[in-house]
C-alpha cells in the first residue's frame, strides 16, 4: 500500500477530488456477453455510465475493455463473425436492436481513438465534413460551427490560420484534439476514449486530459486507459476489467485508496498487467 | 588477415561483380533499344506524320494521322469502359467483400487475366464481337483494349485500397457516415494518387498493344471517326509497315514506335510522378 499512497499523491489530484453525487444514468449494461467467434471475451458485464460523468476503464490488455467500449457503438458490427447477447440502453434506445440504425447510433455516440486519424482533407473540411452528414447549413453557420468545434477541441488558436491547410499536417497531439473536435462537431451525447493519449508526448496528453474534464460538463464520457494515473486525473468512476470480467466498478478515488478486490490491488499497485 | 574473413570478402567482391553484370547485361539492351528507336525513329520525324494520313502503296508522301486519332479513341475508350469497371471490382474486393469467399476466387482469376496473352483476349473479342457484328470495328477494338485494362485497375485498385489504414474507415463509420460515403469520401480520397496511377499504367499498357487490335479493330487506310468500322491505329500500322517492302514506310513504322513509346513513357513519369506525392504524406 505504501506504492499507491506514493503514486497517489505524485499526481496530487485525487486527496482533494470527492467523488461527485450519483448521477442518472446515461448508458445501462446488464448482463453483457462478448464473443469473438467462439472465444468470449466479455463475461455478464453490469454496470451504469453517469449522465456527464467520466467513466474510466483499466485493466491489463486482453481483458476487454477496449471491446466493451466497441460495443457501445456498435463497431464490432463492421466485422463478421462477432456476436453480443444481453442488455445495452442508452437511454430508452436499445443499442443492441438488430433494427438500429447505426449511423444514427453513431452520430449520439461519437468515439476517439488511439491513433489519431484525420481524413486527408483541410483542417476545416475535417470539421465540416461530420456537420454536413446531419445538417443542411449556410456557408456562415459553418463557419461559426467549426470554429466552435475547434475551440471545444482547444485547437482554435493553434489553427485559426491555416484552416485550408491538410489536417496531416498537424502535430499528432494536434491531430487528436482535431479528431475530438471533429466528434464534439456533430454534438453527441456520449463520447468514447479508446487510449486516447498512448500515441502521445506528456504535454499534447496534458492538454487532452484537460479537455475531456471540460468536456464531461457536456458529455458522458467513456475512456479506456493503460495509464492509471490518467484514469485517476480524469475520471469520477473506474471499472477494472481483468480477463472478460468486471471485477470492480466504483467512485475512481476509491478503486485508487481501497479498492475491494485483491486483484484490483494487485493492478494497481503494479504487481502484475 | 583472418582466413574466413578473407575468403568471406572475396565470395563478396564475385558476388558483387555478378550482380552488376548481370543489371549491366539487361540495361545494356534497353540501351541498344531504346537508341536504335530514338536514332530511327527521330530521323523520320516531322509535321507531316501529325498532318497527313498513312500513305497508299508505292506513295512516298504521307503521315500517321488517322492511325495517331484512332489509337487515341480506342486507348480513350478502352479506358474509358475497363477503367470505372476495374474501380467497382477492385473496391468491392477491398471494401465490400473483403470476408467474403468469392473474394479470393475473383482475384484468381484477375490474376490469371492479368497474365493472360494478349492475343487471347483478342480472339476472344473476335468471337464474342467481331462475328456477331459481321465485321472488324473500333468498338471491337476498344471492348478489347477494355478487357486488358479491367484486371490492371483492378488489382491496382485493391492493393491501393488496403493500404488505405482501417483505423480511418472506423473514425469515419464512428462519425456516422454510411458505407458508401465511407469508400467514397475517405477511402477514395486517402488512396487517390494511388488509384489514377493505376489508370494511368493500364493507360501505358493498352497504348502500345497490337495483337488485340489485329482481330478486333484491324486497320484502315483512311481516316475514319465511324466507329462501325475498321479503325487505323498506330500499333497494327507500325505491325504492317515493318514488314512491307516500301522504305518510306519502315521510316514511318520507327517514328509510330518512337510516338509510342515516348507517350508510354510519359504516363509512366506522370504515374512516378503521382506516386511518389503518394509516399511523401
Amino acid at each position: 500500500m505504501t506504492d499507491l499512497s506514493v503514486s497517489v499523491s505524485a499526481n496530487g489530484h485525487l486527496a482533494s477530488q470527492q467523488p461527485l453525487p450519483e448521477a442518472p444514468a446515461k448508458v445501462t449494461v446488464r448482463n453483457l456477453n462478448f464473443y469473438y467467434g467462439e472465444h468470449h471475451a466479455l463475461k455478464n458485464i453490469n454496470l451504469t455510465l453517469g449522465t456527464n460523468r467520466v467513466t474510466a476503464f483499466i485493466g491489463p490488455s486482453g481483458c476487454g475493455k477496449s471491446t466493451l467500449l466497441r460495443i457501445f457503438n456498435r463497431m464490432y458490427d463492421l466485422y463478421p463473425g462477432q456476436r453480443v447477447t444481453g442488455q445495452l440502453m442508452l437511454d430508452q434506445t436499445n443499442i443492441l436492436d438488430p433494427k438500429l440504425d447505426l449511423n444514427l447510433l453513431r452520430a449520439r455516440v461519437g468515439m476517439v481513438f488511439q491513433k489519431p486519424t484525420p481524413f486527408p482533407m483541410t483542417i476545416y473540411e475535417n470539421i465540416a465534413f461530420g456537420i454536413r452528414l446531419y445538417e443542411k447549413i449556410s456557408k456562415s453557420e459553418m463557419d461559426d460551427r467549426v470554429e466552435k468545434a475547434l475551440r471545444g477541441g482547444a485547437l482554435w488558436n493553434e489553427v485559426k490560420d491555416k484552416l485550408n491547410a491538410s489536417g496531416l499536417s498537424l502535430s499528432g497531439g494536434q491531430q487528436q484534439r482535431l479528431c475530438i473536435a471533429r466528434t464534439v462537431a456533430v454534438r453527441p451525447e456520449v463520447i468514447l476514449f479508446d487510449e486516447p493519449c498512448s500515441a502521445l508526448d506528456p504535454i499534447s496528453t496534458a492538454k487532452v486530459e484537460e479537455l475531456i474534464q471540460e468536456l464531461s460538463e457536456n458529455y458522458t464520457i467513456a475512456i479506456v486507459t493503460h495509464n492509471m494515473q490518467q484514469a485517476a486525473r480524469v475520471s469520477d468512476k473506474t471499472a477494472f476489467m481483468y480477463l472478460g470480467e468486471l471485477i470492480e466498478f466504483d467512485d475512481t478515488s476509491k478503486i485508487f485508496t481501497s479498492p475491494t478486490d485483491r486483484r484490483t490491488q494487485d493492478y494497481i499497485t503494479g504487481r502484475f498487467g | 588477415m583472418n582466413p574466413i574473413y578473407a575468403r568471406r570478402r572475396r565470395k563478396d567482391i564475385v558476388i558483387r561483380g555478378l550482380c552488376i553484370g548481370a543489371a549491366a547485361f539487361g540495361v545494356t539492351w534497353l540501351a541498344l533499344i531504346l537508341i536504335t528507336l530514338l536514332y530511327n525513329g527521330l530521323a523520320g520525324l516531322n509535321l507531316q506524320i501529325f498532318t497527313e494520313n498513312t500513305p497508299p502503296p508505292g506513295s512516298n508522301e504521307g503521315g500517321l494521322l488517322n492511325a495517331i486519332v484512332g489509337s487515341l479513341i480506342m486507348t480513350v475508350l478502352g479506358v474509358g469502359i475497363g477503367a470505372p469497371l476495374g474501380l467497382f471490382a477492385g473496391t468491392y474486393l477491398a471494401e465490400y467483400g473483403r470476408n467474403d469467399k468469392l473474394t479470393s476466387v475473383i482475384r484468381f482469376i484477375n490474376d490469371i487475366l492479368l497474365s493472360a496473352p494478349s492475343i487471347i483476349i483478342g480472339l476472344f473479342i473476335y468471337g464474342a464481337v467481331v462475328v456477331p457484328m459481321r465485321g472488324f470495328s473500333a468498338i471491337a477494338g476498344s471492348l478489347a483494349l477494355a478487357v486488358i485494362v479491367i484486371p490492371v485497375v483492378l488489382r491496382t485498385t485493391e492493393d491501393m485500397l488496403l493500404l488505405v489504414p482501417n483505423a480511418l474507415r472506423e473514425a469515419a463509420s464512428a462519425l456516422g457516415l454510411p458505407r458508401s460515403l465511407v469508400i467514397k469520401r475517405i477511402a477514395y480520397r486517402a488512396a487517390r494518387s494511388g488509384l489514377i496511377t493505376g489508370v494511368l499504367l493500364a493507360t501505358a499498357r493498352v497504348a502500345g498493344e497490337t495483337a488485340p487490335l489485329l482481330f478486333t479493330a484491324l486497320s484502315n487506310q483512311f481516316f475514319s471517326l465511324s466507329l462501325n468500322k475498321t479503325m487505323a491505329n498506330l500499333p497494327v500500322t507500325i505491325n504492317n509497315f515493318v514488314q512491307s517492302p516500301y522504305a518510306y514506310w519502315k521510316q514511318l513504322a520507327w517514328s509510330g514506335a518512337l510516338l509510342i513509346t515516348l507517350t508510354v513513357l510519359a504516363l509512366n513519369i506522370g504515374a512516378r510522378i503521382l506516386g511518389a506525392e503518394r509516399t511523401a504524406k
